[in-house]
């Protein structure tokens, strides 16, 4: 089988500090100038002065077959998106070199180039050049791309009455026309919307049986499992384990989850300063406990210490369920009609929300904060996670006394309908079960 | 970044190689006829965008000109005494060439000078030629330039201005408008980039070229000797006098002329091969 990607000693090096790296003030760039001959002289043989290098990836080098299906984990800035940055040419790399054989498209730029103020029948030619499209190739799928976005009336409507959905629908539906042979999916960018992860999530599929290439770079354990065969991981920069999927991200989410006790802290405050952080993640039981383990019997409050720097109606705060297994669910602030949504004003406030009693399992869990500016971008989205242990003592029955299977363990009513022999039909009563008529 | 697109020996699909960029990059001019599609669609956006957002739409493209014209020959040539430099040139007409070109260097300026550090949302998330972006901003101020045109057109026939035979040069002499408009849009969209402070220089770069472009005095006006050679730098002068000749028949070109479009030349290909080294980092600066 041939090679459709291959990344031989890649890397790719910021300069913290340097003005070339970053925007900077022409006086600045003027003062350099000036000051550094004066620097060069004062540190006579060390020239860079107080630049420090920050090498986002590292000698990274390996190859994809073509037809393979790739997965990239790896903790928040461990340089998964520095690496499909590189490969769909936004960034240039320092050293190294990637060879790429077909045509590349990347689902890490839905929507992208789309202008309110034009028409839907203008943004699909528009979009459609921007990621590389003839427009001979454009008016060819233009039917398909409009019968897959089930927006066909409102084709000559601006973009900017569109809905939400509707947006997103359009979008992708013009990428998912690009047919790439190689194929980047960066699901860190594919914000919120769940209907439209599980549409790109299926679409995804759908190309990899087709025998495309694809990398995918996810925070979804879960999916990164069901969809690829191969997994890589890259911490720090660097590749440190490739293999089949089932291994490396079993061994990665142990590792995550601190084998040596639970984690009750977030490393350091998520988010961007300059709109919103969350600077604390807890979960409080009924006596006021916040260290596991938790008795799933109990009314388990999780609270996230959020801080507000710029005001925006359009945050969500919220977390993801974790388990061993990956993502369990996931809830925002917002879930409920508008009216019902806890204000989240400037400055630090606590939001708090009431897990349902009696349907943890006998596990340790993992509470993985999330925030996001609804459909715009993510603030806070990767593996940062609090941990904590959890026993099973909400089911009264003796049979329960049995570790049960599955990320949770909810205690569901049951009944039972029939032709009972030897009893009135009066015999359902009380309890989640009906008594077991006496033989 | 170097890249290099050729056909496989095995395979039918096209290899690509990535590959750090070493000293200065080339043009990549191929890439970008490549990518000519994309140039139209984000021109053509540029324009629809610009005259679906305006109430007036169109009508700013004649108002603008023709309010600039009527407040110069006021105060220029009624109170200043400022004239045309030729006998049967009216000043109207005179000015109103001169801000013929004039606005499409200006607009070209104030929306290209941008256009980069606005297309961050594409620069960081998808490929493409990154001239492209300027380019585009600076064909987008050609309608216009066209309407402006044809009020030109209108306004000679008024005055009664007939146009000579060396109109059939006047599209050089867009060309040349275009070339020297690209040519500072490309140094000033790749360094507002680097330096946020090129936000606050545009408007006054624009405003200090103005008064050192002959667009509401002759350039019969200027002292002749090293004076003339130093205004003659600007490329401006070169375009403003070309349209004045062939629109007007005033003073052909001479070598005071081919300076300034040399100076054309050097900003222009000094601004490709400028925008092109420091496109590199746009995507991690911007």
């Amino acid at each position: 089988m041939s090679t459709a990607i291959s990344i031989a000693g890649l890397g790719k090096r910021y300069l913290i500090g340097a003005s070339r790296e970053r925007a900077g003030t022409l006086r600045d760039a003027i003062t350099n100038v000036a000051v550094a001959p004066v620097r060069r002289l004062r540190h006579a043989g060390s020239s860079t002065g107080h630049v420090t290098e920050h090498w986002a990836l590292r000698d990274v080098s390996f190859d994809v077959a073509s037809g393979q299906v790739i997965g990239v984990i790896g903790r928040n800035g461990a340089g998964k998106s520095t690496l499909l940055k590189i490969l769909s040419r936004i960034t240039e790399p320092t050293t190294g070199r990637v060879t790429l054989q077909g045509r590349v498209g990347s689902l890490l730029e839905v929507g992208t180039g789309f202008h309110p103020e034009l028409s839907g029948r203008e943004n699909i030619y528009l979009n459609g050049a921007i990621l590389g499209m003839t427009r001979a190739e454009i008016s060819r799928k233009f039917d398909d791309i409009v019968d897959f976005s089930e927006i066909a009336e409102f084709l000559d409507t601006p973009v900017k009455r569109y809905s939400t959905g509707m947006f997103v629908r359009l979008a992708f539906a013009v990428a998912a026309h690009l047919e790439p042979e190689i194929l980047l999916v960066d699901e860190v960018l594919s914000v919120g919307d769940l209907g439209f992860q599980r549409k790109c999530l299926g679409q995804m599929e759908e190309i990899a049986g087709s025998g495309r290439t694809v990398m995918f770079v996810s925070h979804n354990m879960a999916a990164v499992r069901n969809l690829c065969t191969r997994v890589v991981e890259i911490d720090e920069g660097r590749v440190v384990a490739d293999g089949p999927s089932d291994d490396i991200v079993q061994a990665y989410i142990a590792r995550q989850m601190a084998m040596d006790g639970a984690v009750l802290h977030l490393p350091h405050p998520l988010g961007d300063p300059e709109e919103l952080l969350v600077t604390a993640v807890r979960v409080v039981d009924e006596q006021g406990r916040t260290e596991g383990p938790f008795h799933s019997s109990e009314q388990l409050v999780v609270e996230i210490d959020v801080d507000v720097a710029r005001e925006n109606a359009a945050y969500q705060v919220g977390f993801d369920l974790l388990s061993g297994d990956g993502l369990i669910f996931r809830t925002w602030h917002t879930d409920g009609p508008p009216e019902e949504w806890p204000p989240l004003k400037l400055g630090r406030s606590t939001l708090r929300c009431r897990l349902p009693v009696g349907i943890l399992n006998e596990l340790r869990y993992g509470i993985a904060p999330r925030a996001d500016v609804y459909s715009s971008h993510w603030l806070v989205h990767g593996d940062d996670a609090i941990w904590f242990d959890v026993v099973k003592d909400h089911k009264d029955s003796p049979f329960s006394w049995a570790w049960s299977p599955g990320a949770l363990a909810p205690l569901l009513e049951w009944s039972s309908a029939g032709e009972l022999k030897g009893e009135s039909a009066s015999a359902s009563q009380g309890g989640l079960w009906t008594t077991p008529p006496a033989l | 970044m170097t890249t290099d697109v050729q056909t496989a020996h095995a395979a039918e699909a096209p290899q690509l190689v990535i590959e750090p960029t070493k000293g200065w990059a080339k043009l990549g001019l191929r890439e970008l006829w490549q990518y000519r599609e994309l140039l139209y669609f984000l021109t053509w956006r540029n324009i629809l965008v610009r005259y679906k957002q305006a109430v007036l739409g169109v009508l700013w493209a004649v108002l603008n000109p023709v309010i600039t014209m009527v407040v110069f020959t006021l105060v220029f040539n009624r109170l200043l005494g400022v004239g045309s430099g030729s006998d049967g040139v009216p000043y109207a007409v005179f000015t109103f060439t001169g801000l013929l070109p004039w606005n499409l260097f200006a607009g070209s300026l104030s929306s290209a000078g941008s256009s980069v550090v606005g297309s961050a949302n594409l620069i960081t998330r998808v490929y493409f030629p990154r001239l492209v972006i300027p380019s585009s901003a600076v064909l987008g101020t050609l309608p216009d330039f066209l309407i402006a045109f044809v009020v030109l057109v209108v306004l000679m026939g008024v005055y009664q201005v007939a146009p000579t035979w060396h109109v059939v040069f006047l599209p050089f002499f867009v060309l040349l408008a275009l070339t020297a408009a690209l040519g500072a849009s490309l140094w000033l969209s790749a360094l507002y980039v680097l330096y946020r402070d090129v936000q606050y220089i545009i408007p006054f770069l624009v405003q200090l070229w103005f008064f050192l472009t002959p667009v509401f005095y002759p350039t019969s006006n200027i002292p002749s000797g090293w004076p003339s050679v130093v205004y003659n730098l600007n490329p401006m002068t070169g375009v403003v006098g070309g349209f004045r000749w062939a629109l007007l028949g005033q003073q052909p070109p001479g070598s005071m002329f081919w300076l300034s479009v040399a100076m054309t030349l050097v900003v222009f290909i000094g601004g490709l091969y400028y925008f092109r080294r420091m496109e590199r980092v746009f995507a991690d600066v911007v």
